[in-house]
């Protein structure tokens, strides 16, 4: 990314050349597409959550406030036990802070995806559309990030997300126990679908995601780290793996999708 | 405690929200550090497969479900990589394996 103007060839390149879209109404179209899977991935886990929400206590107003604000599926979870145990103002602005510093990380990272000019006012809307699954799609795209697109499927995907959470305080406690069961794993199945295919194209991701899963298992049974916390245990894991992979092979910043 | 409710959504809503906005706010020139760069690549790799092994194992009432969600998920991914057919495949799994388990 050393001139502008290169990736802007490239951008005009395979927006035309490639399947993507070379308009904004085309990729409003894309994200509305490519975040409907989202929207009903979405749905069943959140459907979880307003499971949870309702156990804690909120209505189906709070948790549709919660889950449109926040959009958050780890930071939702740990809200709603940062509720339950009535924490203090100081404890929950640091647990979110925690549980949630992959936002950042990724907030840093599509930073470089969007143009110098970009208005700030979409800086403003972007930032609402970071998370796990549309952060994968945003960073996906070649070259620079039409913020329509994100919006699109931010879009769909919040609809599936908070619709999902209200019909979990709903009509959640009259499913049967395994069917909840069930629902708890689809979570895990869309991180599985963001990590598998790009670890199948390169060895390297693939083996990172292989250590990253027995180092993160490693330190759920040790003695002196299983206590520590689900959100710290994934902001000391990022930091080390992330950084020891960047020291063995850094990205040819030429070529980099 | 309803009044409680409402101002801690609203602290942690806003507490989100900056994590996100900051960055993209405040980073308007591309990162030229290559360390950085590399690092914030793999960051989406790693924080996601911390945060699913193993969790996807203990989150279900039997762990040998959630072992067979995780493997059905691993196949489905390689072969198919679609987000709500891996999902669906996962959920499914758990789903027929609780009369098994």
């Amino acid at each position: 990314m050393e001139n502008s103007s290169s990736i802007e060839n490239t951008f005009v390149q395979n927006t035309s050349g490639h399947g993507y879209p070379s308009t904004r109404k085309g990729w409003v179209l894309r994200g509305l597409r490519d975040g409907f899977p989202i929207c009903m991935g979405y749905f069943a886990v959140a459907f979880a959550l307003g499971i949870e929400a309702r156990r804690v206590g909120l209505s189906a107003f709070q948790s549709f406030l919660m889950s449109t604000g926040m959009v958050a599926s780890a930071g939702e979870f740990a809200a709603l036990m940062l509720i339950e145990s009535h924490a203090g103002v100081i404890e929950m602005i640091s647990t979110c802070i925690i549980v949630n510093l992959r936002y950042f990380l990724m907030s840093c990272s599509l930073s470089q995806k969007l143009k110098s000019s970009l208005p700030s006012i979409h800086r403003f809307g972007v930032a609402y559309c970071i998370t796990d699954e549309i952060f994968g799609l945003s960073s996906a795209v070649p070259g620079y990030l039409e913020p329509l697109y994100s919006y699109a499927i931010t879009f769909i995907s919040v609809a599936g997300w908070s619709g999902g959470t209200v019909m979990g305080v709903l009509v959640g406690n009259i499913l049967p126990a395994s069917a909840v069961n069930a629902l708890s794993v689809s979570l895990y199945g869309m991180f599985l679908a963001i990590i598998i295919p790009p670890a199948k194209q390169n060895r390297f991701i693939g083996g990172l995601v292989a250590v990253s899963m027995a180092v993160s298992w490693v330190f759920s049974i040790l003695p002196l780290t299983m206590g520590i916390s689900s959100g710290f245990k994934v902001i000391i894991l990022t930091i080390l793996l992330a950084g020891a992979a960047a020291v063995i092979k850094p990205i040819d910043v030429e070529n980099e999708t | 405690m309803t009044n409680n409710i409402y101002f801690s959504l609203l602290i942690m809503c806003l507490t989100v929200y900056m994590i996100r906005l900051l960055p993209l706010l405040f980073l308007r020139k591309p990162i030229t550090n290559r360390f950085i760069r590399s690092f914030l690549y793999y960051v989406p790799y790693v924080t996601l497969a911390v945060m699913t092994f193993p969790a996807i194992i203990t989150v279900t009432d039997n762990m040998w479900s959630g072992a067979a969600a995780l493997a059905v998920g691993l196949i489905v991914a390689w072969v198919n990589g679609d987000l709500f057919v891996v999902a669906i495949s996962c959920c499914a799994t758990v789903f027929l394996t609780g009369f098994i388990f």
